[in-house]
């Protein structure tokens, strides 16, 4: 702990003719402190050496209007329901329910609209559902202080199962047409444009007001946040219930896309992939600190080695082997990283 | 146990100016258990004084009532000469009393700006952003004013040493505008050369002369050496009040051990 006392000077090469080798050295230096600070960039990185690779070995096919919309459709529900995990995992919590809250909104929605609502009243009916939701894990969460593993376990199948029960087991035609259906999925581009809207919006509530401090208080150092007057309980579960908020809203959006409400769609692949994204992007599981547009870097990179996959004929399977690989290495990396922090930061 | 009839005829008033907090027969009891019996306790203004006792002697429930965490059962507190209910630590901190927690209160993965504006971040308005520029500003004047020096105020606090932890914990409370600071233990888990700098950045605090400052500690030397007067609680009682100048390490820790031979009354 006493290591700022012996803080020494950066190491000064003293010979005359190691001057190149220590400018080098020193650019070097600069080049992995801003890695080290800003770790969205080194995800970008990989992101962008991904892209390349695909670019050039799967020829032409990769580079095209279509592909690109194929790629979209793959990252962009996985970053959305990221953004909420990554404020999760920065509380110290998690939420595994996440991908069958994907899965059971639609179907919310669409009782409502059986049971003679409007279209509008039926989303925000099931939007209001899927909160609650959250906010049960919340407060099963605090109140109980049960783990948010277990809370959200049993949530999701609850919830697996619910989705079952309501659609009966068959896929429904979602009931919506024009403008608003086009705003919700419709259009070719707009999960890109709701998921780049709310990973902005998230990670300027991360980083910009007081509720990011106080997440990352809550999940770093719970009981100096609360001797420090922040009310944890209350921060959790409001992001709890914005997690499950965002997870609701993405099932609505990309079964609208699709066209087809499914019982068997999104679930614990969806939330895994979520969570990978998260942390490929550089979130720590032990709570305290992340960041948003990491988790969607993250979820560009899977989206993008996805698709590479399949232009070039990989068997499926591959990709979870990739993934969990990825995982692991981001993992390591992060450790790594913050081990390289107190060394280079000085 | 003579000493108590001497050191409860000890008025008010070693250096500084006015009274800010004065408790009178502060009792509390916990089902069967009496914490506190009839504690009478002052502290001015520009003073230090040190609270000792044995463990379970009553200091954290004091320091409790005294924050606004507990209620006293009988007795009434009076800050600035005029009488007060705290009712709640956020209350209590309103007025001015700010305490640090031998945890400290310090969340590692923020940086120390945000460390020294933890629940009182400055935002703008109306759009309620953070001001990260002024707070920080605003940190290193705060760690400026009381000395500290410390290499970064955007380090991370995790990265920093016991000694600058600590002195970040005191210099928040300083810097909320506190009026009556709590410290509880801030020297037990230090060395020596750490201990050595809080002592220090105290006297400093003492210097300004608008603090009031209880210290809780365990080592006598340091208490003698840095408190205007000293305090002994036991049982629920403070059973000896006397100027640091006045009394001695054997003293106190005669008077301890006595009552530790003598046993429960």
């Amino acid at each position: 702990m006493a290591q700022t006392e012996t803080a020494s000077p950066p190491p000064s090469p003293a010979p005359v003719s190691a001057g190149v080798g220590a400018t080098a050295r020193e650019a070097g230096r600069v080049v992995l402190a801003t890695l080290v600070r800003r770790r969205e960039l080194s995800i970008l990185l990989v992101t962008i050496a991904a892209a390349i690779y695909f670019s050039v070995s799967s020829g032409s096919s990769f580079n095209t209007t279509n592909n690109y919309h194929i790629i979209m459709q793959y990252f962009a529900p996985w970053a959305i329901i990221a953004a909420g995990e990554v404020m999760l995992l920065i509380c110290g919590e998690i939420d595994l329910s996440a991908g069958f809250v994907f899965t059971f909104t639609p179907f919310v929605m669409m009782s409502f609209y059986n049971d003679g609502a409007t279209v509008p009243e039926a989303l925000i009916g099931a939007l209001a559902v899927a909160a609650g939701v959250g906010l049960v894990n919340g407060l099963i969460r605090t109140l109980f202080n049960l783990s948010s593993f277990i809370t959200t376990l049993g949530m999701g199948f609850f919830l697996e199962g619910m989705a079952y029960i309501q659609s009966g087991g068959e896929p429904a035609t979602p009931p919506l047409a024009g403008g608003l259906q086009k705003v919700l999925g419709g259009w070719r581009w707009s999960e890109l444009v709701w998921a780049l809207a709310i990973v902005a919006l998230m990670q300027l509530a991360l980083s910009a007001t007081r509720y990011g401090v106080y997440a990352q208080a809550s999940g770093g150092n719970p009981v100096s946040a609360a001797e420090s007057g922040i009310k944890v309980n209350r921060v959790k579960i409001v992001t709890f219930t914005l997690t499950s908020l965002l997870a609701g809203f993405t099932g609505l959006l990309d079964q609208i896309r699709v066209g087809s409400f499914d019982p068997s769609s999104g679930g614990n692949t969806t939330m895994f992939m979520a969570v990978a994204s998260a942390v490929i992007g550089g979130t720590a599981l032990l709570g305290g600190s992340g960041t948003v547009v990491g988790a969607l870097f993250g979820a560009l990179l899977l989206g993008i080695i996805n698709d590479g996959f399949n232009l070039e004929g990989v068997n499926a399977y591959a990709f979870d082997v990739v993934i969990g690989i990825a995982v692991v290495v981001a993992m390591l990396f992060n450790v790594y990283l913050t081990s390289l922090r107190n060394k280079v930061l000085r | 146990m003579s000493a108590t009839d001497e050191g409860a005829a000890l008025g008010s008033g070693v250096p500084g100016g006015e009274e800010v907090i004065r408790a009178e027969h502060v009792s509390k009891r916990f089902g069967p258990v009496t914490a506190l019996r009839d504690v009478n306790l002052h502290v001015n203004r520009g003073e230090i004084l040190g609270l000792i006792g044995d463990n379970g002697a009553g200091k954290s429930t004091l320091i409790k009532i005294l924050t606004g965490l507990h209620r006293p059962d009988r007795g009434r507190l009076l800050y600035d000469g005029t009488e007060v209910q705290l009712r709640s630590v956020a209350h209590a901190r309103s007025l001015g009393i700010e305490t640090v927690y031998q945890d400290l209160a310090l969340i590692d993965e923020l940086p120390v700006y945000l460390n020294l504006h933890l629940n009182r971040e400055l935002v703008h308005r109306p759009l309620p952003f953070l001001r990260r520029g002024e707070m920080k500003r605003r940190s290193r004047e705060a760690l400026d004013s009381v000395g500290i020096e410390i290499p970064s105020v955007t380090a991370p606090v995790g990265r920093l040493s016991g000694g600058q932890r600590q002195a970040i914990a005191v210099a928040r409370s300083v810097h909320a505008d506190a009026r009556l600071l709590l410290l509880d233990e801030p020297l037990a888990a230090m060395g020596a050369r750490e201990g050595g700098q809080i002592l220090r950045l105290l006297d400093r605090l003492k210097e300004r002369g608008d603090l009031a400052i209880i210290l809780i500690a365990h080592n006598y030397g340091q208490v003698v050496d840095v408190c205007d007067r000293v305090n002994l609680l036991q049982h629920g009682e403070i059973t000896f009040d006397r100027r640091s100048a006045d009394t001695s390490v054997a003293e106190l820790l005669e008077l301890v051990h006595a009552e530790y031979r003598v046993g429960p009354r």
